[in-house]
């Protein structure tokens, strides 16, 4: 038995080695070709034309449609507008006040977007961090619990909004609750305030496990020992956490803060299937009036909803810029 | 030798001869009920009658066909044909099948009413460009067995929008149901009722004036009636921008006693309804300037890009033959928009009595339709004001704007989307 097994891995080896031997020589050729320091552009080519094509030219296409006007689709067709879509977006007699801007909807969007992010960020990280630090902990059916939290993040946005419609909605599991315990029902979904709080809470409720993980492995790769010096130092259970755990976990902190602040921004389809955006506006989100505005309205305004997302890509910039700086400061200091 | 290479000529002339006569068409299809599947068992004996055409019918949610065609088809892509209701607005993407049409004076005899919506080229403008499959009506439909159980009389022939809110909601309450009116979330929808209130909708010269007077008076009422309970708030305001949403569902569950939507329901709610409880499609309630909802349906319609015009004209040829119409009809429940089936009538054997009379009070309150209702379906950027009339009254209902200032966005909204149309 033992015999043949050594025989299959010496045919595969050898196999593995003419595969590695037909693949020499080319490679030795296009090397003498190219020289060693540009033969890596040549293995980074494919991987060039891919992201070239598919995202660095629709950005191009972007700005293009973003300067030009009229319905139509095809580049040719679309006079050259200037600045006249990023201007319409922008006219506003007070920005905080919706309906004095030209845009209205826009800026609700605007609004309703910024609130969504300093929200369901902020209290993400928050309850991602403390998932987490109970999480490291030694405590009973932790295996379990981690799955948990992780679960929903393996669910579709369609899915996650489709079962929190039927929680919801005016004769949903939440109200029959509600009036099984001899309480009052809200309509859920049609209330303004309500919709907002929801589409906050499902968010963050639909994306924590994932960011619970990443500070979890964050955690996990402090050093014991500082934990220890600190123990024997008789440092308080807050100065461990404030002085150790979290300047230690910055830069995890750092990357779950810019993924969870672009993921924030560009959130769109459980917000879609759950609310649509509604009662109104109260929960349209930026991404939601730009696909309305280039692919569900008639006509349909591709320049303006070209403009928007660019805008959208130039705070999204700013915002990502900032952050990695504080970063840094704080790594370099 | 010699005889291989003869073999081998032949056989690529059968080829080349066999390719050149073959066609595929792709057809983009979306269905209320079977519309698809009884097209797909016509099909079949097009495919026979011409040999080498082959259709293939790809059944899509009406969503593509709202949002994600319209995109194909500026970039010169997608389905040879395809079941659209946004036929002004796809106009100028159809092509014109009359070069390939057996007889198109009797197409036009048949279809022109509803042929008129695809001519947007000017009064010159003779094209078949699509063939209505299904024509429709909006108006309401009513939970009968709750009116009985609550002893309301159904207000009767010239009954107003006001007497059906009052009956409604009085039934609501007697029977403790929990609505008593719901009317899709639709421009469509809300124009019915706004031009019976005296909406004009267009100027002498046919040019959209959308707020006036009349359109006014429904939304105030429209609103009023959202925030004292007798419409379903849940419907409006429960969603944002101008996504559709109906309210069928409530209905068939027993929980609603008024529903203004269309004729295309009927076969939905004579399969999910069946013996719950009787319900009937009532003639359109009056309001000060008539009593009147809006015309509509679907179309079959054949586009430019495509590679085999004279098949697609074939196909949209049998399409409208009458023999063909009927089977479709009789097996999709729907009024026929061909004008001799209209005058025939349809047997539809398979209906159930309250769909057959319900297909009979839609079928007859859509000859009495303002012409104004047709002109606006007819108009080929309605959808712009439907989109404004959506997205701001529904503003209006939740309180992010008052009444007056959804209305003045409404008229804004529709300048600034027809400066872009042009």
């Amino acid at each position: 038995m033992q015999s043949a097994l050594d025989t299959i891995g010496r045919g595969v080896g050898r196999l593995y080695a003419a595969a590695f031997d037909l693949l020499e020589w080319p490679m030795l050729a296009l090397q003498r070709l190219t020289g060693a320091q540009r033969i890596a552009w040549i293995f980074l080519l494919p991987n060039l034309v891919i992201f070239g094509t598919f995202t660095f030219l629709p950005i191009i296409l972007n700005f293009f449609y973003a300067t030009s006007g009229s319905d139509a689709i095809l580049l040719q067709d679309r006079p050259y507008v200037g600045l006249d879509n990023f201007a319409t977006l922008l006219a506003c007699e007070n920005y905080l006040q919706p309906n004095s801007c030209e845009r209205d909807i826009f800026w609700r969007a605007v609004h309703n977007t910024a609130w969504f992010v300093v929200l369901q960020v902020g209290f993400m990280i928050l309850f991602s961090l403390v998932t987490a630090l109970i999480l490291n902990r030694d405590i009973p059916f932790r295996g379990f619990f981690r799955s948990v939290f992780f679960y929903p993040v393996l669910l579709s946005p369609v899915v996650v909004a489709l079962i929190w419609k039927w929680v919801l909605q005016r004769f949903g599991v939440l109200n029959a609750a509600l009036e099984g315990a001899g309480m009052p029902t809200v309509n859920w979904l049609v209330d303004a305030d309500w919709a907002f709080f929801w589409i906050v809470f499902v968010s963050i409720w639909a994306h924590m496990g994932f960011y619970t993980l990443i500070l979890l492995a964050g955690l996990q790769s402090i050093p014991s020992d500082v934990y220890e010096a600190a123990e024997m130092d008789g440092a308080s259970k807050w100065r461990v956490f404030s002085r150790i755990t979290m300047p230690l976990l910055m830069p995890t902190m750092a990357v779950v803060i810019v993924l969870s602040l672009i993921r924030a921004v560009q959130a769109f389809d459980e917000i879609f299937v759950l609310t649509g955006g509604g009662p109104g506006s109260a929960t349209l989100l930026i991404l939601q009036f730009i696909y309305e505005t280039g692919f569900a309205y008639q006509p349909r305004l591709y320049g303006l909803a070209a403009a928007a997302s660019m805008l959208m890509a130039v705070v999204l910039l700013v915002l990502t810029l900032v952050q990695l700086r504080a970063t840094r400061s704080r790594a370099e200091g | 030798m010699k005889s291989t290479s003869l073999l081998s000529g032949i056989a690529c002339a059968l080829l080349a001869a066999t390719s050149a006569s073959a066609a595929e068409l792709r057809f983009a299809c979306y269905q209320d009920g079977t519309e698809c599947d009884a097209w797909a068992e016509q099909i079949k004996a097009f495919e026979a009658e011409n040999a080498g055409t082959t259709v293939v019918v790809d059944v899509v949610p009406y969503k593509t066909i709202v949002e994600g065609l319209p995109v194909q088809l500026a970039s010169g892509e997608g389905p040879d044909l395809a079941r659209v209701t946004d036929l002004g607005g796809l106009a100028k993407y159809m092509l014109d099948v009359t070069p390939y049409v057996k007889d198109a004076a009797a197409i036009e005899a048949a279809y022109g009413k509803t042929l008129a919506w695809t001519r947007v080229n000017g009064p010159d403008d003779k094209g078949i460009y699509a063939i209505m499959d299904q024509q429709t009506a909006t108006g309401p439909f009513v939970n009968k067995t709750l009116f009985d159980q609550a002893g309301v009389a159904l207000p009767g022939q010239g009954a107003t929008y006001a007497d059906w809110a009052a009956a409604a909601k009085e039934v609501a309450e007697k029977t403790g149901t929990s609505f008593a009116v719901a009317m899709d979330r639709s421009g469509h929808r809300f124009a019915g009722p706004a031009i019976s209130y005296g909406a004009k909708i267009f100027d002498a010269d046919g040019k959209p004036i959308t707020v006036d007077d009349g359109f006014k008076a429904f939304a105030e009422q429209f609103v009023a009636w959202n925030e004292d309970g007798t419409v379903a708030k849940d419907v409006w305001a429960g969603s944002g921008g101008a996504t559709y949403q109906d309210a069928a569902k409530e209905f068939t569950n027993g929980s609603l006693v008024m529903y203004i939507s269309g004729s295309w329901q009927i076969g939905r709610f004579g399969r999910d309804i069946g013996d719950a409880f009787d319900w009937v499609a009532v003639p359109a309630p009056c309001g000060p300037g008539g009593c009147t909802g809006i015309p509509g349906g679907a179309a079959v319609a054949a586009f430019k890009h495509t590679k085999a015009p004279e098949e697609l004209g074939k196909l949209i040829d049998f399409m409208a033959r009458e023999d063909v119409q009927a089977a479709v009809l009789a097996k999709t429940k729907n009024i026929p928009a061909n004008q001799a089936l209209q005058a025939k009538g349809i047997d539809y054997a398979s209906a159930t009595d309250d769909e057959k009379a319900a297909l009979k009070t839609f079928a007859e309150s859509l000859a009495e339709f303002s012409p104004v209702a047709f002109q606006f379906q007819g108009y080929k950027n309605n959808r712009a004001i439907m989109n404004a009339t959506v997205t701001r009254i529904t503003q209006a209902i939740v309180g992010e704007s008052t009444l007056d200032e959804a209305l003045t966005r409404i008229d804004s909204d529709v300048k600034e989307a027809l400066a872009a149309a042009q």
